[in-house]
């Protein structure tokens, strides 16, 4: 039994995320992107390697799709219209009512740079009316053998982990997350679950960021300066997700502030995007949640839908644009325009992708850069970089790791050296076998597979049954309380000693079974035979007066005070083991021990009579299960004097 | 696994179960109907006293005459919970299910009482319409202790004994049941207090959200169809799938459909949908009113609106419900236009939500301006909740969502101050914007309570005005406060559970082995024998045999693979190891933490008895020699008994007897290579 994970893209780099992850003889796709910094065919995951003759059908049980990012969408419609995939699709709510906004978006916006169509909006309704909704935390059944859920993952709004059970295998796929709360969304939140393999991104691989509060003050101030100043504020975004978090914290500013500047959202499409998130506000953080009854966190009020007539306007304002990371549209539109004064400024929240004209602004300060051949655009404006983004830093990435504790983990999403100091780090902090593939490499991992087995009722009583041995208890108990803390799913742990007094019974042409050791010996039809070892021997005394060794009649109180002796020294120098003390006996364990008073003791080795003045003999017997302890007690007992 | 009684929409039955060792409540209902016995209006206190010796001679006269709105107990109304309830220890109870909104009213009641520890589990949308249901009802109390004062212990005399003898026959069998032992069950309303602490103790669910309580049981949630936010439960313990089936409706116009394929696969299935139960009596009840209504009643404009489809067809349910709404409609807006109001005091959120829909787009099209006004201390909150919940809706209301339209019409007809929305009747606001006629939804359905009852008194005597009402127990009853009534009223009822002919279908579709019937609907279906049916009946226990033998246990296999397999005769056989562990309903044996034990593997049980012989040639095998001394109590040992005297390398003795072997030695290496070699000599594991 194995999985086997084929990286079709986002292998050692950001975008056009897609793995297909075959576990138990199903196959599922997780995400289908696109590549933001390409135009040719490196744009699309190379699905040929799925099934060369096409049959897309088959050799897919179902893709799953954790958001609407275009990085995780965008190929979906040129896979089912274009290649022909007709299977199931599962994605949340809030992806299903927002990915055709983007794809589409991103379609009008190639249209306009005047490249060749990769699909059409016929392509994406089309598209989209083979997709299954599913809420979080649902389990959906697949097919017999699969079940998948969703998770809360924070990121955009939808966002989901999505786990994935195949018989006894099981993983989980993250796409991108966020383990720390921000305006409008939640963290990411995953039951502890028993898996083999975790897939997660790893955008963020060595980062560790500060807070939050600060780094929104140091935007909204920003911001704030510009607009004081009769500047224009740019903010390129892609429609959803961004530009609303950023909208939200900009309301809430301008309430505060009393400021009238107006907000605009460039083209209708942003506002629409408004109107579905009040539907789905349940998607948001709590406290936006809340809001729902009174006032909708999602009514803005100082928003405006921008006119292109606008642009050159005077007065300040502030301009969302699509597409994020100036890659084209509409955002470069503006850019052409304002960059050039050095009251405007372009704000830049997020990742850009190598290859767009975001990335060239946030790396470095060019004056000038080369749209094309012929274009060049004059930058003297200035540029403000957000450095709040929705996914996990190194820790939350770390923090889930350890949190799943997967048997195996896979790191896609991310930069090459970034994503080795990673995989290193999982493997020598958390132990964890760790991968790191490349676009079109298999990566195979062994997969859990279980034995079934009937259990007798006895057995699983005994099991049950609370163990009074400390030892065990302590390690017991703290597993437990770890999964408790976390909120895990309950699970009630028992100490592995119970679990060996079952005896595993295999018959020809019989299921397995498991009963208990008492129960077995009755199949049998067989008697117990105890083994046991014994040894009598002498201690030393320190006052020999207190007592009248001489006689070999010890009388019961004697022999009380001495196993009481007997037992004080034993808690002293013993570690391990709960000491019994039954009056005239001494148990720890199944180590017995009691002062023996008989000359002709069986137990007792011709060899070793010795002086009876000075000495009183202990007799111990014990079973093979406890051997060492009773050697070391039975040394303590020769080294010491009562 | 046993269970308790039901009755109703409003109403909804109440089980309890014993699985696995754990108590389940299904359900915990109140028993709203039983309002009826209750006066809305205040009775002059003349009125009030010569009642007493009025009916006491009513009674002496063993006439029973009509009731009249005099014989109403008129005090702040007390509610009826489930009664065998009572009988249960609420701390016993380990996991209690919600399948639906009106089946949690009776659940504060409950999570007061002092050691309550039980889980809650309630889908998410059930979890917050309950809430807004039950924070109304305790609203609708503060208004009337605000109108009427507070209670004073004189007006709980109808609870005493003379005061319940005094009541009329009917009021009485409400009152008491049919055995006089459901005076018990009333209870005064919980607070606000209550409410909220009862939603603390909740956990909410998502439908088809694996709940696993204790590790054992693994409760998931399937959408019913009957309401946004009903559910039917799934239980999976380690010796039992049990499926529970509430009242359902396959195809619904805005909850989420039923999903019935969810159930499949369970050994169990316990059916307590109990709707065609009533509806089918109310067929009847309502067929003998159907020509005397006319006659005897002129003042009562009695329509009869019947649905049962006959059609195994999915569509037809909701398409039938849409003509009723749709007749419903018609209905008001045909008062309307005669210049009366109507008054819809119907509880049924989504048939609320549907009928808002089509009234104004009925209105719309015509001329007439006619307000709709919503009156309700929880109406704002609950209409801005329907319309962000997509996922619990059905799936034209999510195709809505996907293009981006509001998923009910009603915020754009608030936007559009076609609907108003008040908390109160008093409010402010109401009385600057009222006017007539219009469209007034209210609650509460048992025209004793709330809004309704100002509204009713307000135009029963107008013969141009409307009521329309839900077919309930007993719509004389109902009404009896406000007669005469000059107000037309149209009764109607709604679908609200599977219909009869597709009861059959529906439990071949799900193959159960064993499937709980209740007997009262056992004349009513003829139901195929293919698979086991038990019928069960109010306040009786049934024990079901189990379906499992024993338990299954799953090894993982790198475990397994680490096992010391040893073969005896027929069969082999390994010690286990590992840990157990129990996790969503299922036995899992995991290798443990403390790997580093397990290379000292050495069997702990031991049978048969030692061949000395062997031993010894065994012993010398291992450089230990030794001589055997036949045991001197020769009368004990028939064969295998005997001491063995070791010399060499230390002094031992080995002691073998019939059941056991001993041992003796100072030596712990020597100690531990005997103990081998009786370990290959002997039987062991």
């Amino acid at each position: 039994m194995a999985i086997d994970c084929l990286v079709l893209g986002a292998g050692q780099e950001v975008g056009k995320s897609c793995m297909v992850v075959s576990i138990n003889g199903k196959r599922i796709m997780f995400d289908c992107g696109m590549h933001m910094g390409y135009t040719d065919s490196r744009r699309y995951p190379d699905f040929s390697l799925i099934s060369k003759n096409g049959d897309f059908d088959n050799a897919l049980t179902c893709v799953i799709v954790t958001h609407f990012h275009l990085d995780h969408i965008g190929a979906l419609p040129y896979f089912t219209e274009v290649c022909g995939y007709k299977g199931p699709i599962y994605m949340t709510y809030p992806t299903k009512a927002l990915a055709p906004l983007m794809l589409e978006d991103y379609r009008k916006n190639m249209d306009r740079r005047g490249e060749d169509e990769q699909f059409t909006s016929d392509h994406i309704a089309e598209c989209m009316k083979k997709v299954i909704p599913v809420d979080l935390k649902q389990t959906v059944q697949v097919d017999k053998d699969l079940q998948i859920r969703a998770y809360y993952a924070g990121h955009v709004i939808g966002a989901a982990m999505f786990y994935a059970k195949v018989g006894d295998a099981a993983m989980v796929y993250t796409g991108d997350y966020n383990m720390t709360p921000d305006r409008h969304l939640g963290a990411a939140q995953i039951d502890r679950l028993q898996l083999d393999l975790l897939i997660t991104e790893s955008t963020y691989a060595t980062t560790i960021r500060d807070s939050r509060y600060g780094r929104e003050r140091e935007f909204l101030k920003a911001v704030h300066n510009c607009v004081a100043a009769g500047g224009k504020v740019l903010i390129p975004t892609f429609a959803l997700g961004r530009a609303q978090e950023l909208c939200i914290l900009l309301e809430d500013y301008w309430e505060r502030m009393n400021l009238k500047v107006p907000i605009y959202f460039s083209a209708g499409l942003t506002i629409q995007a408004n109107m579905y998130y009040k539907m789905l506000i349940n998607w948001t953080s709590q406290k936006i949640k809340e809001t729902y009854a009174t006032h909708n966190a999602f009514d803005f009020k100082n928003v405006r839908n921008f006119d292109r007539s606008l642009i050159n306007a005077p007065g300040p304002c502030v301009l969302f644009a699509t597409p994020g990371m100036i890659v084209g549209g509409f955002s470069l539109e503006v850019f052409m325009q304002w960059a050039p004064s050095e009251n405007n400024l372009v704000t830049l929240p997020g990742y850009c992708v190598a290859g767009t004209i975001g990335h060239k602004l946030m790396s470095g300060k060019p004056t000038k850069i080369d749209l094309d051949k012929d274009t060049q655009i004059n930058v003297r404006c200035q540029i403000h970089q957000l450095s709040f983004s929705p996914h996990t830093d190194a820790k939350g990435i770390m923090d889930l790791v350890k949190f799943l504790s997967p048997k195996h983990a896979i790191l896609v999403h991310g930069e090459k050296p970034k994503m080795a100091t990673l995989k290193e780090r999982i493997q020598s902090e958390l132990g964890i076998q760790c991968y790191c593939p490349a676009n079109n490499e298999t990566v195979t991992i062994p997969s859990t597979h279980y034995v079934k087995a009937d259990a007798s009722g006895t057995f699983i009583r005994s099991c049950l049954n609370p163990n009074f041995k400390f030892s065990t208890c302590s390690s017991t108990d703290k597993s437990y309380l770890d999964s408790n803390k976390s909120k895990a799913v309950s699970r009630l742990s028992v100490s592995d000693d119970r679990a060996t007094e079952g005896i595993l019974v295999v018959e020809k042409g019989k299921k397995a079974k498991v009963i208990h050791q008492d129960e077995f010996l009755h199949m049998l039809g067989e008697k117990k035979h105890e083994i046991q070892f014994a040894y009598c021997f002498p201690m030393h005394m320190a006052r020999t007066e207190d007592l009248s060794s001489t006689s070999h009649m010890l009388c019961s109180f004697d022999k009380c005070t001495l196993i009481s002796r007997l037992s004080m020294i034993l808690s002293d120098e013993l570690s391990e083991g709960n000491i019994l003390d039954l009056g005239e006996e001494l148990q720890v364990e199944s180590f017995h021990v009691s002062v023996c008073s008989s000359d002709n003791c069986p137990h007792r080795l011709s060899s070793s009579l010795q002086n009876g003045s000075e000495s009183v003999f202990f007799c111990c017997h014990w079973s093979v299960a406890d051997e060492k302890l009773a050697w070391k007690i039975i040394s303590i007992m020769k080294n010491s004097t009562l | 696994t046993c269970l308790s009684k039901g009755g109703g929409f409003h109403f909804p039955p109440c089980h309890m179960l014993s699985v696995s060792g754990f108590r389940i409540l299904l359900d915990c209902p109140l028993d709203l109907s039983s309002l009826a016995i209750f006066s809305p209006v205040p009775i002059a206190l003349e009125a009030h006293e010569s009642l007493e010796t009025d009916s006491v001679v009513r009674k002496k006269q063993k006439i029973e005459k009509t009731l009249d709105a005099n014989d109403l107990v008129f005090a702040e109304p007390w509610y009826k919970t489930v009664k065998s309830l009572h009988l249960w220890d609420a701390s016993f109870i380990d996991v209690i299910l919600i399948s639906s909104p009106t089946g949690m009213l009776g659940l504060p009641f409950l999570t007061r009482t002092k050691d309550f520890s039980a889980k809650i589990y309630v889908t998410e949308a059930a979890a917050r319409i309950g809430q807004l249901m039950m924070e109304d009802l305790v609203s609708i109390h503060m208004e009337l202790r605000q109108f009427y004062g507070p209670e004073d212990s004189s007006s709980l005399q109808w609870m005493r004994w003379e005061g319940l003898e005094v009541l009329p026959s009917e009021l009485k069998k409400i009152a008491l049941g049919a055995d006089c032992e459901e005076l018990g069950a009333w209870m005064p309303l919980y607070s606000a207090v209550d409410v909220k602490d009862c939603m603390r103790k909740v956990q909410t669910l998502k439908y088809a959200e694996e709940a696993c309580y204790n590790g054992t049981l693994v409760i998931k949630a399937f959408s019913s169809g009957l309401e946004i936010g009903t559910c039917n439960w799934t239980i999976n313990g380690p010796k039992r799938n049990i499926a529970y089936i509430s009242s359902s409706i396959f195809v619904s116009t805005h909850a989420m459909d039923f999903n019935f394929l969810g159930l499949q696969g369970n050994d169990l299935i316990i059916f307590s949908d109990f709707s065609t139960l009533d509806t089918t009596e109310n067929m009847e009840n309502d067929n003998t009113y159907c020509d005397p209504a006319a006659s005897s009643n002129a003042s009562d404009d009695l329509y009869n609106l019947e649905e049962i489809a006959a059609s195994l067809l999915k569509d037809d349910e909701s398409m039938e419900e849409m003509e009723k709404l749709a007749f419903i409609c018609t209905c008001a807006f045909d008062s309307v236009r005669a210049g009366g109001s109507v008054l819809v005091p119907i509880d049924r959120l989504g048939i609320v939500l549907c009928l808002l829909e089509q009234m104004s787009l009925l209105l719309e099209s015509s001329s007439l301006k006619v307000p709709i006004y919503i009156i309700s201390s929880v109406a704002e909150e609950l209409l801005a909740f329907t319309n962000i919940i997509p996922e619990w809706l059905c799936k034209q209301r999510q195709e809505k969502l996907f293009s981006g339209e509001p998923l009910f019409a009603h915020v754009k007809l608030i936007k559009e101050r076609k609907i108003h929305v008040f908390p109160a009747v008093h409010s402010v606001e109401l009385l600057t914007n009222w006017q007539e006629p219009c469209v007034v939804f209210c609650p509460h359905w048992s025209l004793r309570l709330g809004p309704v009852v100002h509204l009713l008194r307000y135009w029963c005597s107008d013969p141009n005005s409307l009521l329309i009402l839900e077919s309930g127990d007993d719509a004389n009853l109902a009404l009896l406060p406000f007669k005469p009534m000059a107000m037309k009223v149209l009764q109607c009822s709604f679908l609200s559970g599977i219909s009869l002919q597709k009861v059959q279908p529906l439990l071949k579709a799900l193959q159960p082995k064993l499937l709980l019937f209740p007997k009262d609907l056992r004349c009513k279906i003829q139901i195929s024998e293919a698979n086991t049916i038990i019928h069960y009946s109010e306040n009786e226990t049934l024990c079901m045999p189990s379906s499992k033998e024993s338990t299954e246990i799953y090894i993982a296999t790198d475990l397994a693979s680490q096992f010391h397999w040893k073969t005896l005769k027929q069969e082999t056989v390994t010690r286990l190891d590992g840990e157990l562990f129990m996790d969503q309903g299922k036995h899992r044996l995991l290798s443990g933490f403390r790997q580093a034990d397990s290379k000292q593997h050495r069997p702990l049980l031991h049978w048969g008895s030692p061949d000395l012989k062997r031993l010894l040639t065994e012993l010398s095998k291992m450089g230990i020699t030794g001589t055997l001394k036949k045991n001197m109590d020769s009368a004990e040992s028939k064969n295998a008994a005997g001491i063995i005297d070791i010399d060499d390398p230390e002094k031992a003795l080995i002691d073998v007897r019939e059941t056991g072997t001993v041992i003796i030695t100072a030596d712990e290496n020597l100690a531990s290579h005997i103990f081998k070699a009786i370990d290959i000599v002997l039987d062991g594991i």
